[in-house]
């Protein structure tokens, strides 16, 4: 065993000027400080300013009466008696429920559009190129004010609606629809829905279980259908039908009862509809054209037809491509609802952002309340979506 | 038979000569076959091609009909819109268009002061195509022109006034400061000793000395033409102060796209960095930034700045109702951008970052020198996409009362002059062909990169 030399070349100790870990301490600590007395002098600004003109700070205003009223509204709210704190939940439930349906809609129609731009009709193609093309290079903002404005607005007055069948009126109020009035017993009816949609379920993982043990395969889709739809109408029917319609009467000047859906929704829903579709179709044709040809090639080397190819093979591998930027584009239709604001539709923004804030002055607190409103809805989704996603992950061994 | 020619053949029902090749049939190639193939190729396709038919020609021959065929292309008000003054069926009034362009490009800025405005327009088209274009020279001193100079130049010319001349006097005397200061250092570089590493100094000293510290003399050079040339048409009119309030149309369209992007961009990269650096406070707070702004429409954001940055400011120095939602769109641009930055320095290989430390390379000069041009590179297509979304929500500015270019016609649809059954289609079909002619030439610009980047993996 030779000799080691005992004096190894000690590494020259730089001087802490040049040692990175001194180095980025400094950067923080230099960090934390420009931001801390960014946020200090911004709130020590803000205090001064909201003392010079006199604004109360905190939440005092939102049991104050509102005195205003709004036109579609999910909770009763009334310009006499309702608070701005039930004005910002009347605007959040009309967000959520001009997003929700949105999102339905709008994955409906991008699925379909991202599909035909894959067809192999060439006009049909086309078609779908065009729609894309158009949709995504002109601003929502102006296509709004194009369905709202000149769709809608100069449609007839109330006195000449146009009668459409099923006693359903359109005119520049809105589209008026035969009122749904529900008996006592029609609660059977909704109790027996989500039994079957529980039944529907424990079919569904008896089957799977089923499948896998033996091979067999049933017709999920045909008895899950069978159940959701066929027990509650046979509970309906049993219960005496005890659903009623109340129908609008059109008279001289006016139309009276019905439900009345109003243009901005129909506006709003249309125009963020079409635009996120748009955005969907093309993450779709990208999904779909992510799946190798070899793919569908080996399916049906395996002598699977085409139906059972796109179910088994195909759509499950391009869903992995679809489902994260999917995602981003549900909340980007969520995050657009606020839009409503420019066509007058009671959201979250024009309620709250715009009223609520234009009658209180509390500029602070009203802003904050819907950012951490939308920053909240953002993170909700992207977590099942991401949850969803894992699910539908590749498994890798 | 080993030299059966076909002469030679005994039989005569053998043919003595090649056929001539024939066209296929037409049902397999040809129209016809194109047709039964593309078209009808089962029920379900004749019916979706049936039903496609059926839109395309009830809608185009009528909006054909509508913008071009029945329109009205000149006039001096309502009048020669309305179809009973006209005495015909009567499409989009192009006349209003053509009437009230200079309000739609210029908003109200005052008539006499809107070269100003066309000077920054033509240096704004300048810088785009320096930048856009693959082969243009000088590159670094494009991206100089369009990040520095362009967004100085602009400021002075649109507003012009006392504030924006002493403004100039102090850069003009701040670019001769440099000048000389560069232009002593190229002779005597030895001055430059504390600053620049000895290696480099023998390096710069072997050369000549107007090939020395070549590059910022050059952006020196370029910083003093475009000052004098400001200073000589601030000087000779003495450019009055246009208030901010007046300015409008396409514009305010442009400009605010244009800051989104200068600030948007180095923004989106520091952010970006800091979101991968290993100092935990430094990514914490990028984090926080990104997602939180991420998660929030931009609408708020643009309230926040309307309303929220005058309170967080000292009275005396509240900020311009134009600058508020500026402000708000470059920091909205930058955490998205920072996203798009994001993805493109993940996709650098590990060895690069290796390399470029066993070159001895520092942090700033790694990313500078071997990281972010590529990283950028890359992710071109990304950043002109946020571009196009930037463009498209410039719009959202009319919400909190800037009269961009959406909002100046929806100012002139309620004007009397021109008011009529047709205005408001026609209004929106100009706003249409705007926004759709920037942003599709934008995104065709994005694949052109997309396809040109790629020649390297094609085979």
């Amino acid at each position: 065993m030779s000799t080691i030399p005992t004096e190894t070349a000690q590494p020259g100790r730089a001087s802490l000027f040049y040692d990175p870990k001194i180095r980025g301490y400094v950067y923080q600590i230099v960090l934390i400080a420009v931001v801390g007395f960014l946020i200090w002098s911004a709130a020590s600004n803000a205090i001064e300013n909201l003392r010079a003109q006199k604004i109360a700070s905190g939440l005092g205003f939102w049991h104050n009466a509102a005195g205003f009223d709004v036109n579609q509204k999910l909770i009763p709210f009334s310009a006499s008696g309702s608070t701005y704190g039930q004005a910002f939940w009347v605007g959040l439930l009309n967000t959520l429920l001009v997003a929700a349906i949105g999102i339905v809609l709008s994955t409906f129609l991008g699925f379909f559009v991202g599909v035909a731009r894959l067809s192999s009709n060439w006009v049909l193609s086309k078609l779908a190129m065009i729609y894309v093309e158009v949709i995504r290079n002109l601003p929502l903002l102006l296509q709004l004010f194009f369905w709202y404005n000149a769709v809608l607005k100069p449609l007839p007055d109330a006195r000449n609606s146009i009668a459409l069948p099923g006693s359903i009126f359109l005119n520049n109020r809105g589209l008026i629809l035969p009122n749904p009035q529900f008996a006592p017993a029609f609660q059977a009816v909704v109790i027996a829905f989500f039994i079957a949609v529980v039944a529907a379920i424990a079919f569904y993982t008896w089957s799977k279980k089923q499948q896998e043990r033996t091979g067999r395969q049933y017709p999920n889709g045909l008895i899950s259908l069978g159940l959701i739809l066929g027990v509650p109408l046979l509970v309906y029917f049993i219960a005496g039908q005890p659903l009623s319609f109340e129908l609008p009467q059109q008279g001289r000047f006016n139309l009276t009862g019905g439900l009345q859906i109003f243009p901005e929704f129909v506006a709003l829903l249309i125009g963020l509809t079409t635009y996120t579709a748009g955005f969907i179709a093309e993450v779709v044709r990208a999904g779909i054209l992510a799946v190798s040809k070899g793919q569908t090639e080996a399916a049906n080397a395996l002598g699977l037809r085409a139906g059972p190819t796109l179910k088994l093979v195909v759509i499950p591998q391009a869903m992995r491509v679809i489902i994260p930027p999917l995602t981003s584009n549900y909340l980007n239709l969520t995050k657009n609802s606020s839009l409503a604001v420019a066509i007058g539709y009671p959201d979250l923004v024009q309620v709250f952002t715009g009223t609520v804030l234009n009658q209180t002055g509390q500029a602070l607190e009203v802003v904050a309340i819907t950012m951490a409103v939308y920053l909240t809805i953002s993170l909700v989704t992207s977590l099942f979506m991401n949850i969803y996603n894992k699910r539908m992950a590749l498994v890798e061994r | 038979m080993t030299d059966a020619t076909l002469e030679n053949a005994p039989y005569a029902f053998v043919r003595k000569e090649t056929l001539e090749q024939e066209a296929a049939p037409l049902t397999v190639a040809g129209p016809v076959a194109w047709i039964r193939n593309n078209l009808f190729s089962g029920p379900v396709n004749s019916l979706m091609t049936l039903v496609c038919l059926y839109i395309v020609v009830t809608s185009v021959p009528d909006l054909v009909r509508f913008y071009f065929i029945d329109a009205v292309w000149s006039g001096a008000n309502r009048d020669a819109c309305l179809a009973e003054k006209a005495g015909r069926p009567v499409g989009a009034c192009w006349a209003y268009v053509a009437d009230r362009l200079q309000y739609f490009i210029y908003g109200s800025y005052p008539v006499q002061q809107r070269w100003r405005v066309n000077i920054v327009f033509a240096m704004f088209a300048l810088g785009v195509v320096w930048m856009l274009w693959d082969r243009a020279p000088l590159k670094k001193v494009g991206g100089f022109f369009f990040f520095v100079m362009l967004p100085i130049s602009a400021y002075l010319l649109l507003l012009g006034g006392d504030g924006a001349e002493s403004f100039l006097r102090f850069l003009i005397l701040l670019t001769f400061a440099l000048a000389m200061l560069y232009l002593v250092l190229s002779f005597v570089p030895r001055l430059a000793r504390f600053w620049v590493p000895p290696a480099l100094l023998a390096v710069e000293e072997a050369a000549l000395p107007w090939q020395r510290f070549y590059r910022p003399k050059r952006l020196i050079l370029m910083a003093m033409v475009i000052f004098g040339f400001v200073a000589v048409l601030a000087n000779s009119v003495g450019l009055p102060r246009v208030d901010t309030g007046l300015w409008g149309g396409m514009m305010v369209t442009f400009l605010i796209a244009a800051v989104g992007i200068v600030f948007s961009l180095p923004l989106g990269v520091i952010l970006a960095l800091g979101r991968r650096s290993k100092l935990p406070i430094i990514q914490l707070l990028s984090v926080i930034f990104i997602e939180f702004v991420r998660g929030v429409p931009l609408i708020t954001v643009l309230f926040m700045a309307n309303t929220m940055l005058p309170l967080f400011v000292p009275q005396e120095y509240s900020p311009d109702r134009l600058l508020r939602p500026l402000i708000g769109v470059a920091l909205f641009a930058a955490a998205y951008m920072a996203e798009v930055i994001r993805g493109g320095l993940q996709a650098i290989p590990k060895g690069q970052y290796e390399g470029a430390m066993s070159l001895g390379l520092g942090y700033w000069q790694m990313m500078r020198l071997i990281i972010l041009p590529q990283a950028l590179r890359i992710v071109i297509p990304g950043i002109v996409n946020t571009f196009i979304g930037l463009f498209k929500d410039t719009t959202l500015v009319t919400i909190v009362g800037i009269f961009d270019f959406l909002r100046t016609i929806e100012a002139t649809l309620v004007d009397p002059t021109w008011a009529t059954p047709t205005t408001r289609a026609t209004g929106y079909a100009f706003a249409a062909m705007f926004y759709f002619l920037c942003c599709w030439g934008m995104s065709r610009y994005s694949i052109a990169v997309e396809k040109r980047l790629a020649a390297g993996q094609r085979r």
